[in-house]
């Protein structure tokens, strides 16, 4: 078990090695140069000559290259052009407010696609069947940020039900410890801070949650139609167990096996999605900074927030690849 | 040939058409000798002829080629002449709507609605076509390259095999999105980005799909049978197992063309789209459209509706593709 993960951390190794250089490339093949890529358009001529410098960019390709992943290392990830502050900051900033939104897409993706799912292969060729494989065809075809902008428009700008931007009501007064803001004002006991925040999260979830929820919606019932026709199952209701027996103990525990394994796909669309809905709702996490990065060519935010994510990734389809082991008890063996 | 086949004993039960019936019935539930055998493309289409969602997919899509290729001529409007503006009844907080004249009324910058909606789907098939297709170029040659080292190449081949696909993986380390970004953030803001982005995005799809179809059928005996006749092993791989192995991959073709084009809109709504809004595509129409949301809806709900009808078509008929290809299900 133990050497399985450490050999999985290792192969992240040459992955990371290989992204770097990507990174590297990409950063010299940027128009304008690195100089321009990374002071922008008003660099004055001091600090241009500083950066070619530090960059070393009169020097070789390799002291270069080297230079860079020894910044990299030290987790230097460079200035924001338009918020002049480290994107390391401004990525530790930002990312609880993204995790709350891509934990919320999750709850509602799961939560309402398993159940769904499961329903759906019960009653094969109900209505509930065909509306729900109808509905998941329908959701992957669904642009992310036009959903959102009609999930806005009805919900909040005319029933009003839900707020309209933001991830808290400026006139709360909430104080923030981790930035999470649900966890902080549950932390601080400020029920209404957290209440708000949780507001907030519910249409900008809901959107987000339209991909992976149809994906689960789909897997799962493929999944539980195969194990309801497998032999154990007829054996158990032969038994006489009952369907809430029956379900809980023997279909769900196999049939959830794919879309566990699919978590480390979702995990990658939710983040796609992120960009795409916080925008939207401006909600300020990553994602909606990374839309402000493109729009102002930012491009050590760009680089330095897609190098983070793709770490990020990496150790979620990890974890991922673990857990996937610990749950079916066949992988461990082979 | 047939007469002189001797038929079964004569039936003498009854006289008559019943013994003609029952003589007719026994023949036909005789078992035939198939002559042209079962090929998995003949069952798939005839499989696919009787599935509803492949029927309705492919009508979608007809339509939607229809549009594209003939639509175009036929427009009311120039789909580029701002005239709402010169005729003035473009106004701060008021587009017109529908009107007689000009069926989906005008757009933001006074064009036609309609005519821009009508040319835009040519653009939008087109803009599909062409990143699922570098997709498609770029993916299955890798895929095939490792594909044909691995399943054929003995040591050196896995070698080759793990080298490509390490690199492929790579591309499969950042979410699509974000790696659409960076690839269009080389090239600057125009539609050709975002064709290759979305392109390089489905490389690594195509790549691995066309790999593992093509190390399964590296493991089948027709290829063990043809290696120990002496065919070339570049004969095998390109002859044989390649024509074998495409099936999952036009299936994969249909259904990147959906996720292609919603992508294509995402892009556009990001501004890495092409900036000069004349020629209409309908991603462009909709990321456009999204500031003018509560003035008119509709500029941003008929480009919606065309990708999303679009994009069911080609999925519907993807899934159906799948399920008639799956060699599991012949009988």
């Amino acid at each position: 078990m133990f050497r399985f993960i450490v050999r999985r951390l290792l192969q992240l190794i040459p992955t990371l090695f290989g992204l770097s250089i990507l990174l590297f490339i990409w950063l010299h093949r940027l128009p304008g140069g690195p100089e321009t890529a990374l002071l922008g358009e008003r660099g004055t001529p001091e600090s241009r000559a500083a950066i070619r410098e530090s960059l070393g960019l009169n020097e070789s390709v390799l002291i270069q290259y080297g230079r860079f992943v020894k910044r990299l290392v030290q987790l230097d990830l460079g200035t924001s052009i338009s918020t002049k502050r480290s994107v390391t900051t401004e990525f530790l900033q930002r990312f609880p407010g993204t995790v709350e939104l891509t934990i919320t897409a999750m709850v509602i993706a799961i939560g309402v696609g398993i159940p769904l799912g499961y329903l759906a292969a019960r009653r094969r060729g109900s209505f509930l069947d065909q509306f729900s494989v109808g509905g998941s065809l329908l959701g992957t075809c669904i642009p992310i940020f036009f959903l959102a902008y009609v999930l806005k428009a009805i919900f909040a700008e005319n029933l009003g039900w839900f707020p309209t931007i933001g991830r808290q009501d400026a006139s709360i007064e909430a104080t923030h410890i981790t930035n999470f803001f649900v966890l902080d004002g549950i932390l601080t006991r400020e029920w209404d801070a957290a209440a708000d925040a949780i507001w907030h999260l519910v249409l900008p979830g809901v959107a987000l949650a339209s991909i992976p929820l149809a994906i689960i919606v789909r897997i799962t019932r493929a999944s539980v139609l195969e194990v309801l026709g497998e032999d154990f199952v007829r054996t158990a209701e032969a038994k006489g167990l009952t369907e809430r027996t029956i379900r809980r103990r023997h279909v769900l525990r196999n049939a959830m096996l794919p879309v566990a394994t699919s978590i480390g796909l979702l995990t990658g669309l939710l983040l796609s999605g992120a960009v795409l809905t916080e925008t939207v709702f401006a909600f300020s996490g990553i994602g909606a900074f990374i839309k402000d990065a493109i729009s102002n060519l930012d491009y050590p935010v760009l680089m330095g927030f897609i190098m983070i994510i793709a770490v990020v990734f990496a150790l979620v389809n990890l974890l991922v690849d673990v857990s996937y082991s610990l749950i079916d008890p066949r992988v461990r063996v082979r | 040939m047939r007469s002189t086949i001797p038929r079964g004993p004569r039936m003498t039960l009854a006289p008559g058409k019943k013994k003609e019936k029952l003589d007719r019935l026994a023949e036909l539930s005789a078992v035939r000798d198939d002559e042209q055998g079962v090929s998995l493309w003949r069952e798939a289409m005839r499989r696919l002829r009787r599935n509803p969602s492949a029927i309705v997919g492919a009508a979608i899509l007809v339509i939607f080629v229809l549009v594209a290729v003939v639509g175009p001529f036929l427009v009311p409007f120039d789909p580029v002449d701002q005239s709402g503006i010169r005729e003035g009844v473009i106004k701060p907080g008021s587009i017109p709507g529908s009107s007689a004249e000009h069926w989906l009324g005008y757009d933001h910058q006074g064009r036609d609605e309609f005519s821009r909606l009508i040319v835009g789907a040519r653009q939008t098939l087109i803009v599909g076509i062409v990143s699922t297709l570098i997709g498609l170029t770029i993916g299955v040659t890798i895929g095939g390259i490792a594909g044909a080292a691995a399943g054929l190449g003995g040591r050196w081949g896995r070698l080759i095999d793990s080298v490509l696909m390490r690199i492929v993986d790579m591309l499969l380390s950042l979410p699509s999105l974000l790696l659409a970004v960076s690839v269009a953030a080389l090239l600057g803001p125009s539609l050709t980005t975002v064709m290759i982005a979305v392109g390089v995005v489905s490389v690594p799809i195509f790549a691995r799909l066309l790999r593992g179809s093509m190390i399964a059928q590296a493991n089948r005996d027709y290829v063990l049978a043809a290696s120990s006749l002496g065919v070339r092993k570049s004969r095998i791989a390109i002859s044989h197992i390649v024509p074998n192995s495409l099936a999952p991959v036009i299936v994969q073709a249909t259904l990147t063309l959906a996720t292609a084009i919603i992508e294509v809109a995402a892009l556009s709504f990001l501004g890495l789209g092409n900036p000069d809004s004349t020629q209409p595509e309908w991603g462009l129409m909709l990321a456009d459209a999204q500031v003018y949301l509560d003035v008119r809806p509709g500029l941003a709900i008929y480009p919606a509706l065309g990708i999303i009808i679009t994009a069911l078509g080609f999925t519907l008929l993807g899934e159906a593709m799948r399920e008639a290809l799956d060699p599991k299900l012949r009988r």
